[in-house]
């Protein structure tokens, strides 16, 4: 049916609209993606040799590369489950709430809105040796530490990233709520249903396409937390918060971009492949809830 | 109980921006008593405290009097982020729409093509914008930033997210009344998706307003920085201006987030019902 109309139609304005964009994400984005590939098999970035995959094969023996990956994707393992779920219980709360919803939901988006430079300062007080949580501890005689730069500096981070985060998860959330019809779950009291029930049977399947926009937002911000974390660690952060961009920046800033160039496109394929296989059972599974 | 529980984590939650009004409103030898502790004592700490012993504007006063850098750097900022927000919303609003009505062989590969480099870490486009920005000669010019800002594949992600979630009917329906695209972008597209055009650009603005690392590598003349980037660099001496300095820049965007939170909840309600 849908086909039938379109087919006959004028389509050249559509093109025209979407020229624009696709313009501008080849200059800037897709063109230059390719071109770096070069950078990746040449031994030096000025009048380089090809080298094959040597870059490669470099980086994946590179301590500091693989170590960078290591702590990239247990911060992700941690971090972007607990603060899907933390931000679906705030979202739940402040969804069910009488009184003044509109200004609890303000309170967890203004992280979004303090500077970053300001947060990663509060946070630095607070964990550093002379900080808020060591004097709150050595009020009952235990001795702190710098809490960043301790074997818990990765627990520190992910409590920034939720601390952060956990507000635009939940805005995306409440959306995905308040578009649940509410006769749902009137029908499901008259039954008699629990909680429970009401929230694995209605809410839970209605937030599928919402859990799908909030995975993909999630995992997208929890790379920009490292602005946050570079301003509390620097360039030399302790072994366990060394993050992949940490790798790249000192690449970047060492001038050196056939390994920058091969670690991205190392970075890229290990991000397309999951991503491929999420869009393919996002697709099969919004079909099956069509048909 | 439960709500008790809940109103302590509110309040855990708005430390930092209390702490931070609070300190700028204190002198600057207050900040510094109470925050440049350290050194070999082990048993000094950070007092963040939150009542001013003395209240007083001097930080606003240095801020915003005193020296004409902060103001300029603030509008450096707006400078930076406003061009962006209105480009990346034309464009992405136009291309959204592209993508919902066009029928293409490997349009959902392309859609994956902009969603992959949207998922990429910036650190990774850093280095093919540079490389861009020097073909183009842009480097030191807010060109550098705002156009490949404008093209983030964000906003074409979002909005079709929007668009799909309108039933084919109203777009059918209008075709039957013999409406070109051009009418059915303007009249019921827009229209319809308001919320979701809000919401994008609401992320977009706080997203580059908070810019940092695109400043470092792009902006060398110190006097063209935008105010977030100063805010990152600023000397542990200045914290007093540090706090009024990160007041004033985030003023705005609060304001935005108490008007815009209703659009935000709208605007991404709509991709709910998904047609």
């Amino acid at each position: 049916m849908k086909k039938m109309i379109f087919r006959n139609r004028n389509q050249l304005l559509p093109w025209l609209m979407l020229l624009g964009s696709f313009a501008g994400f080849c200059l800037f984005y897709l063109v230059p993606f390719v071109v770096s590939f070069f950078y990746s098999v040449v031994d030096h970035p000025i009048h380089g040799a090809f080298c094959g995959l040597q870059n490669y094969k470099e980086l994946l023996r590179n301590p500091y590369f693989l170590r960078g990956l290591k702590n990239t994707v247990a911060f992700m393992a941690v971090s972007i489950p607990l603060n899907m779920v933390l931000s679906l219980i705030v979202a739940l709360v402040i969804h069910n709430m009488k009184r003044y919803p509109k200004y609890f939901g303000l309170v967890f988006l203004i992280p979004l809105a303090i500077p970053s430079a300001t947060s990663a300062f509060f946070w630095e007080s607070f964990w550093g040796l002379h900080g808020t949580f060591n004097k709150f501890l050595s009020s009952y005689h235990i001795n702190g530490f710098d809490w960043r730069n301790s074997e818990y500096g990765m627990i520190v981070m992910i409590i920034i990233f939720i601390w952060k985060n956990v507000g635009y998860n939940m805005a995306l959330y409440m959306s995905g709520l308040s578009s649940i019809p509410k006769q749902y779950y009137a029908y499901a009291d008259v039954e008699g249903a629990g909680i429970w029930w009401k929230f694995r049977n209605i809410t839970w399947v209605y937030l599928t396409p919402t859990t799908f926009l909030v995975l993909i937002m999630t995992f997208v911000n929890s790379f920009k937390i490292f602005k946050e974390i570079y301003i509390i660690t620097g360039e030399f952060p302790p072994e366990g918060l060394y993050v992949l961009q940490h790798y790249m920046n000192n690449m970047f800033l060492s001038l050196n971009y056939p390994k920058l160039a091969g670690a991205v496109y190392i970075l890229t394929i290990a991000i397309a492949l999951p991503v491929a296989c999420l869009f393919r059972s996002e697709r099969k599974l919004s079909k099956d809830l069509h048909d | 109980m439960g709500y008790v529980l809940f109103l302590l984590i509110v309040i855990l939650y708005m430390t930092p921006l209390i702490v931070t009004f609070a300190g700028s409103f204190m002198s600057s030898r207050e900040v510094e008593k109470h925050y440049s502790v350290g050194g070999i004592q082990d048993d000094e700490f950070i007092d963040m405290n939150v009542i001013p012993e003395k209240v007083t504007l001097s930080q606003y006063a240095e801020l915003l009097f005193e020296s004409p850098v902060y103001l300029n750097m603030f509008w450096n900022s707006v400078k930076i982020t406003v061009p962006i927000v209105i480009g990346q919303i034309a464009v992405s609003t136009l291309a959204a729409y592209a993508f919902t009505v066009l029928k293409f062989k490997g349009k959902e590969r392309l859609f994956f093509l902009y969603i992959m480099v949207m998922l990429l870490p910036l650190q990774v486009t850093l280095m093919p914008n540079y490389m861009v920005a020097d073909w183009l000669d842009i480097t030191d010019t807010y060109l550098a930033i705002i156009l490949p800002g404008i093209f983030n594949p964000f906003g074409v992600f979002l909005l079709r997210q929007f668009m799909k979630s309108i039933p084919d009917a109203y777009i059918e329906a209008a075709q039957i009344d013999g409406a070109g695209h051009g009418r059915i972008f303007c009249f019921i597209i827009v229209p319809m998706i308001k919320p979701g055009i809000a919401a994008t650009a609401m992320l977009t603005l706080l997203d580059y307003w908070n810019l940092v690392d695109q400043a470092v590598i792009f902006i060398q003349d110190t006097q063209k920085q935008p105010l977030s980037l100063f805010l990152a660099q600023i000397n542990s001496g200045e914290t007093g201006l540090a706090f009024a300095g990160s007041c004033f820049y985030a003023a705005p965007m609060l304001l935005i987030l108490l008007y815009g939170q209703e659009h935000l909840k709208q605007g991404i309600a709509i991709t709910g019902i998904k047609g």
